[in-house]
C-alpha cells in the first residue's frame, strides 16, 4: 500500500537518520507545537525519502551529537553526492541542452504551433482529469470513510488499481474497449465519434491513470478525523449540504489541494498510457511529453529539451506547492482530539 | 421539556445494544445515564439526538413523538465527549454555528453568542481556535454551541471522561450550578458513579441493554434493585446464600432474610454486605465470620481492612472509621470477627453467578 521511498534510508542506524535531513528537506517538518500535524499526511509523498526518517523517533542511544564528525561529514556527502549526480546533472543537462543553441531558438521551440497545440492539450486534459479526480476522490473518500456496506475492501483494492498497472495497459484497455475494432468501436464509429486516437482517448487515459490520487490522499485523513464534527453539526441544524460546505470541505482542504497538485503533475506528466492512445497526431493529439518524445526522435535536441524544461518546471512547481500545503496542513489541519 | 422513551430497542448486527428500554426523563431535571461500558446508555443517547434510528420502539418529546422530525426540529443540544469542535472555526464561530445554519440576522448571532460565551466564563477567547484552548475550556465551548439555539433538551455524553480528574470536578459542579440557573431538561451518559451521584437528580442504571433501576442518588445506593446495581455502586461483599425458612444461611452462619414482596420461599439467593457495614470485634459477636487480618490500608477518611475468612472464598473487605480502626489497633495476622450490621439479599436468577454481573 504505502510505497514508502527510499528503502535504503529505512536501513541505516538510529544515528545516520539524526544526520539525514542536514542533506534533505528539514523544512519538511510540521512546524514546532503540532506534532500530530505530520502523522496524518503520510501516504504519496514521493519526494520525501530523505525527510521521513527524521519523523521516527531515534531509539535511546547515545545522541547523535556525539558520533564521530567523519561520519557526519561522510553521510552528508554522500547524500548530497547522491542528490548532485541524480538530480543535479540531469537538470543542468536538461537546461543546457534546451538553451544550446541561444535563449532565442529557445523560445521558438516553445512558440512553435505543434509545440503550442501540446501545451494547449496538456492543459486541457489536466483541466479535465483533476476537476474529475477532486469529484471523484470526494466522493469515494466519502463512501468508504463514512458507509458501512459489502465490498468496501474491494472498492479500497481496486482505487489502488491504477497505481498497480503499467499506463501502457491503461492504454490498451482503453484501445480494446473503444478502438475502432474494440467492444464499444463500431457502435462510437458509428455514431461518428472518434476516441482513440483523438483527444477523448487522451483524456480518458489521463483520468484512468491519475484518479487514485485524491480518493488516496482523503482516505486516510477523513479516517483519522471521525465523524463527530459532521455529528455535531447535524445536532445543530445544518442541512446534508451545509455540513458538506461548512465542516467537511474546510477540513479536508489542504489533503484535497495536495491530492490535486500531485495529480495534476501526472496529468501532465503521462507518458505510457497517453501514447499507446493518441496517435501521435502531431498538433492534435500530442501532449507535451509525447511532443518531447517526437523532437527527440527528430534530432532536434534542442527543441526536445526546450519543451522538456516546461515539464521540469512544472515538477518545481508542484515541489513548491506540496511543500507549502505540507507547512500548511501541519499548521491548521491537524487533528487536535483523538478518538478512542 | 420530558423525553419519554417507550420500549426501545436496537440492534448492531448481532450486537444488541438496546434489549427493549423504557423510561421519562421529567422536565427540568438533571438525569444521569449509569453505567459500565457497552450497556448500551451512548445508543440511547444518540437515539434521542436523533443520531441514530432506533430498531423498535419510540422517542417522545414532550408527548410529541419524534421519529419523521429533522435533527433541527428536534432542537437537542448535544455535547461529546471528545468536544467535536469545527476546528477550522474560531470560538465565536463555533457558537455561532447553528444560527448561522439557521440564517438567523448578525446582530441577533452577535448578542447570542457574547451572551453564551459570558454564560461559560470565556468571554475574551472569541477568536482562538479549538487548538488553542485546554480541554476544560473546549468542553464549554462545546456547551455554549450546544446551547445557542435555546434547545428544549441537553444532551451530553460523557463530557467530562477526557479531562484530567482536577478539571473534571470543578466542571462538574459548574455544570450543576448553570443547571440550578437554566433549568434545562438534561440527559448526561456516564460511567462514573460519583459524577452521577454529584450531578443529576436522578440516576438511570443500566447494563446490558436495558434499564436496571431509576431513583434519585440515595434510592439507588441504599435500595439497589439488583445485585448489578449493588455490585456496580461500590465495592461490595458477596456471598452465595441459601433461604430457608425465612433464614439466609451464609458459610454455616444464618441472618434474618430482609424483608421482599412476596416472601422468601427456600432458595438460592446473593447475599451483599457493603464493607462500612461490616464491624469487626476482636472478641466473638453473634451471628460473625471469624477471620484473619490480611492488610489494613488507610485511605484518609476511612479505613480499609481486608480480611481472609476460611467460610468465605475470595475473603471480606471492611471499612472503619479512623477512630474505631485506632480503637482495635488491627495488624495483619490478627484475629477478628466480622459481623454485618446491614445485609441485602436478592434471588439468585438464572444464569446469574456472583463473579459474571457484566462488570
Amino acid at each position: 500500500m504505502d510505497p514508502r521511498p527510499g528503502g535504503g534510508a529505512v536501513k541505516v542506524t538510529g544515528a545516520v537518520r539524526e544526520q539525514l535531513p542536514v542533506a534533505g528537506p528539514a523544512s519538511v517538518r510540521p512546524p514546532p507545537g503540532d506534532g500530530a500535524g505530520g502523522g496524518a499526511r503520510a501516504p504519496g509523498a514521493a519526494g520525501e525519502a530523505v525527510g521521513a526518517p527524521a519523523e521516527r523517533s531515534s531509539r535511546p542511544r547515545r545522541p547523535a551529537t556525539e558520533d564521530p564528525a567523519w561520519i557526519r561529514r561522510g553521510l552528508t556527502a554522500l547524500a548530497l553526492g547522491f542528490l548532485a549526480l541524480f538530480v543535479g546533472l540531469p537538470v543542468a543537462a536538461v537546461l543546457s541542452e534546451a538553451f544550446s543553441k541561444g535563449a532565442a531558438l529557445y523560445l521558438a521551440a516553445l512558440r512553435e504551433p505543434e509545440a503550442l497545440a501540446a501545451i494547449r492539450l496538456t492543459l486541457l486534459t489536466a483541466g479535465i482529469a483533476v476537476p474529475l479526480n477532486a469529484a471523484f476522490g470526494l466522493a469515494a473518500a466519502w463512501s468508504v470513510t463514512r458507509f458501512r456496506y459489502r465490498g468496501k475492501d474491494l472498492l479500497l483494492s481496486l482505487i489502488d488499481l491504477p497505481f498497480g498497472v503499467s499506463p501502457v495497459i491503461a492504454g490498451m484497455v482503453i484501445v480494446l474497449l473503444f478502438g475502432a475494432r474494440g467492444l464499444l468501436g463500431p457502435w462510437l464509429v458509428a455514431h461518428g465519434c472518434r476516441i482513440v486516437f483523438a483527444i477523448p482517448g487522451v483524456v480518458l487515459a489521463t483520468v484512468f491513470v491519475t484518479f487514485p490520487f485524491v480518493a488516496r490522499e482523503l482516505i486516510p485523513f477523513l479516517e483519522a478525523q471521525g465523524t463527530e464534527e459532521e455529528e455535531a453539526a447535524l445536532t445543530l441544524g445544518a442541512s446534508g449540504w451545509q455540513i458538506f460546505t461548512r465542516v467537511t470541505l474546510p477540513n479536508v482542504r489542504w489533503s484535497l489541494l495536495y491530492g490535486l497538485v500531485l495529480c495534476n503533475a501526472r496529468a501532465m506528466g503521462e507518458f505510457g498510457a497517453v501514447s499507446v492512445v493518441s496517435g501521435h497526431v502531431r498538433g492534435l493529439t500530442d501532449t507535451i511529453p509525447l511532443h518531447v518524445e517526437i523532437l527527440y526522435d527528430e534530432y532536434d535536441f534542442a527543441a526536445a529539451f526546450a519543451v522538456a524544461s516546461l515539464l521540469l518546471l512544472l515538477a518545481v512547481l508542484t515541489l513548491a506547492a506540496k511543500q507549502l500545503l505540507e507547512w500548511r496542513a501541519g499548521g491548521r489541519g491537524a487533528p487536535h482530539g483523538s478518538r478512542s | 421539556m420530558s423525553i419519554e422513551i417507550r420500549g426501545v430497542r436496537k440492534s448492531f448486527g448481532a450486537f444488541q445494544a438496546l434489549r427493549g428500554v423504557d423510561l421519562t426523563v421529567p422536565s427540568g431535571e438533571l438525569t444521569a445515564l449509569l453505567g459500565p461500558s457497552g450497556c448500551g446508555k451512548t445508543t440511547l443517547l444518540r437515539i434521542v439526538a436523533g443520531l441514530e434510528e432506533p430498531d423498535q420502539g419510540e422517542v417522545r418529546h414532550h408527548g410529541e413523538p419524534v421519529a419523521d422530525a429533522t435533527p433541527r426540529d428536534r432542537n437537542v443540544g448535544l455535547v461529546f465527549q471528545h468536544y467535536a469542535l469545527f476546528r477550522h472555526l474560531t470560538v465565536f464561530e463555533n457558537v455561532a454555528f447553528a444560527l448561522r445554519v439557521r440564517r438567523r440576522p448578525r446582530a441577533e448571532v452577535d448578542a447570542r453568542v457574547r451572551e453564551l460565551l459570558g454564560l461559560v466564563q470565556l468571554s475574551g477567547l472569541e477568536d482562538r481556535r479549538p487548538a488553542q484552548l485546554s480541554g476544560g475550556q473546549r468542553q464549554r465551548v462545546a456547551l455554549a454551541r450546544a446551547l445557542a439555539t435555546r434547545p428544549r433538551v441537553l444532551l451530553l455524553d460523557e463530557p467530562f471522561g477526557a479531562l484530567d480528574a482536577r478539571v473534571r470536578q470543578d466542571l462538574r459542579r459548574w455544570l450543576r450550578r448553570l443547571h440550578d440557573e437554566i433549568h434545562l431538561t438534561t440527559l448526561f451518559v456516564t460511567h462514573d458513579q460519583e459524577e452521577a451521584f454529584e450531578v443529576a437528580d436522578r440516576v438511570v442504571l443500566m447494563n446490558r441493554g436495558l434499564v436496571e433501576q431509576v431513583g434519585t442518588p440515595r434510592q439507588v445506593f441504599e435500595e439497589p434493585a439488583s445485585p448489578f446495581v449493588m455490585r456496580f455502586l461500590g465495592s461490595v461483599n458477596a456471598f452465595p446464600a441459601r433461604v430457608v425458612g425465612g433464614r439466609a444461611r451464609v458459610g454455616g452462619l444464618e441472618f434474618d432474610a430482609p424483608h421482599r414482596e412476596g416472601g422468601w420461599s427456600e432458595e438460592p439467593a446473593h447475599l451483599f454486605v457493603r464493607p462500612h457495614e461490616l464491624e469487626l470485634f476482636r472478641t466473638p459477636a453473634p451471628e460473625s465470620f471469624a477471620a484473619t487480618v490480611e492488610r489494613v490500608t488507610p485511605l484518609g477518611g476511612t479505613v480499609r481492612v481486608e480480611l481472609s475468612a476460611p467460610s468465605v472464598e475470595g475473603g471480606l473487605e471492611a471499612e472503619l472509621e479512623p477512630r474505631r480502626a485506632e480503637a482495635l489497633a488491627l495488624a495483619p495476622g490478627d484475629r477478628v470477627y466480622a459481623a454485618p450490621r446491614r445485609l441485602r439479599l436478592f434471588p439468585a436468577g438464572p444464569g446469574d453467578s456472583l463473579t459474571s454481573s457484566g462488570l
